[in-house]
């Protein structure tokens, strides 16, 4: 259905959100996003970093084409293979998590051998097991494993380490770093964590408060993933300085 | 354990009972246990129950297949809910001895009025119980399903039906002993056979030993229906629960 896109591989992502609103419980409208611009060039890893509530899962969710509801347009990325991350794992409980892998898997594709990727993210033993008896850690890296069985060219993660330990949340932001430049693939991880945007991503797009926007945003040099503690804490520094910089103006306008 | 000490009690004081009032009209366990075998030696008794079995098992099915796509579908849409929803109360209010008389009135006294009017009877309950449980299905997983771009037969294998699964069980518990009982009433008015059609003649000979003896042993047959199919049906359909580890 994206044929028209996936002409040249290289394609970029493009949003342009006008306007979405949507109706509160009381059927009061409630604008969430105007005016947001959004391009990032293929194969790399942007973060939107935004305060809590400011409307990034609904971004996501229009990027996932899960929302049409809104003012604006979305060219996504490669042929529209979608690997997705929610916060929560969403597993289907009554399938083991091999089975919750391989179904998200195109059907008409040959079984693909899964141990490299169940290796990486340490779930060998657990594949027989139903979700419901692993931890939220484990959970969430079935849930990573199954969007990277896609073998996605276009990736979206929505704060996918949130509430976890921050060992686990480490390890498994290593794994993601090995993961996404392993493969090809446009990412777009949601997070309202700095320190985790700096070490992740080459692009950084900062979100105003609701209606939400781009307050600016910024490339970090490569290369990602391996940037030291030092770093990490000097780049977030001076993000936050550009950040309230980039509120004050845009209050006093 | 306790459920057989139970029954084995049960059957004591219907013994008892018989026993002090000697009457023809309560008899005891043996006097019923002689009409059963002396019934199903001659094929007599198989016979019934066979008919009235198939009748069941035609009526359930019917009912089963269009209760669920109704239930999903007013459970699932809006609109369909909004208008579907007044026919369903006219339905579920519908005494069923009057479906059973139009059946046989608009089709005539044949199997088809039988058994329709039967599934009628059983399919809105069916469809109130499908309804809450398309309501319940959880919009997460549907957004994961589209995300992944599941295909239709998969998102209806793995993720509706199993989260539908306790739903489908409570219908076709209830629904079971419903189509069973209306079925009598069926055959009772319409039918030259099965087990309606026996109590309503062993009724006009106060034949009361004959009753018993029918009504025990469809009662034997759908426990064992229950307990071989539908439970061990049920516990696969749960057997993702978590386990206690």
């Amino acid at each position: 259905m994206n044929d028209a896109q996936s002409a040249g591989d290289a394609a970029p992502l493009e949003l342009r959100i006008d306007a979405k609103t949507y109706l509160s419980a009381d059927g009061t409208p409630v604008e969430v996003v105007r005016g947001l611009r959004l391009r990032l060039e293929a194969g790399a890893f942007g973060a939107l970093i935004g305060p809590s509530g400011c409307g990034k899962t609904t971004i996501l969710r229009i990027a996932a084409g899960l929302d049409r509801d809104f003012r604006g347009e979305s060219k996504t990325p490669g042929s529209g293979r979608l690997g997705m991350v929610f916060q929560e794992p969403r597993l289907l409980p009554w399938r083991t998590v091999e089975q919750n892998i391989r179904l998200a898997m195109p059907l008409h594709e040959t079984p693909v051998d899964l141990t490299g990727l169940v290796e990486t993210l340490g779930l060998g033993s657990h594949l027989a097991r139903y979700p419901g008896e692993l931890s939220l850690g484990l959970a969430r890296r079935a849930a990573i494993a199954r969007a990277f069985a896609v073998r996605p060219d276009f990736l979206l993660l929505d704060e996918p380490f949130v509430s976890l330990d921050e060992a686990v949340a480490d390890r498994l932001r290593s794994e993601l770093v090995a993961l996404t430049s392993r493969a090809k693939v446009t990412t777009l991880f949601v997070t309202h964590d700095l320190a985790e945007a700096v070490q992740l991503a080459d692009r950084l797009f900062f979100l105003s408060d609701r209606p939400t926007y781009v307050l600016f945003e910024t490339s970090l040099p490569p290369p990602r993933g391996s940037r030291s503690k030092q770093t990490v804490a000097s780049i977030s520094d001076e993000m936050r300085a550009r950040t309230a910089q980039a509120r004050a103006e845009a209050q006093g306008k | 354990m306790q459920r057989i000490y139970s029954l084995a009690a049960l059957i004591a004081v219907w013994a008892v009972a018989a026993a002090l009032i000697h009457s023809r009209l309560l008899p005891g366990p043996l006097t019923v246990g002689t009409v059963f075998l002396a019934d199903t030696r001659s094929g007599e008794l198989p016979y019934q129950m066979a008919c009235t079995l198939a009748r069941v098992a035609g009526s359930f099915a019917f009912a089963m297949v269009f209760g669920v796509i109704a239930g999903y579908a007013m459970g699932r849409l809006k609109t369909v809910d909004r208008y579907a929803d007044a026919w369903l109360i006219v339905l579920i209010n519908m005494p069923a001895l009057v479906t059973i008389i139009f059946a046989y009135v608009w089709i005539g006294l044949n199997e088809t009025a039988a058994i329709l009017a039967v599934a009628i009877n059983k399919l809105p309950n069916v469809i109130v119980v499908m309804r809450e449980g398309a309501r319940a299905l959880d919009p997460e997983l549907d957004e994961m399903a589209e995300a992944f771009r599941f295909s239709w037969p998969t998102r209806i294998r793995h993720v509706v039906v199993p989260q539908l699964a306790p739903y489908l069980a409570a219908s076709s518990r209830s629904g079971l002993s419903i189509v069973w009982k209306i079925v009598l009433v069926v055959e009772l008015i319409g039918r030259p056979n099965g087990v309606g059609f026996v109590l309503g003649s062993a009724f006009s000979l106060f034949d009361m030993a004959r009753i018993l003896s029918y009504a025990i042993s469809f009662i034997v047959l759908m426990l064992l229906v229950e307990s071989l199919l539908v439970q061990p049906l049920e516990r696969r359909a749960i057997r993702w629960r978590r386990r206690p580890a």
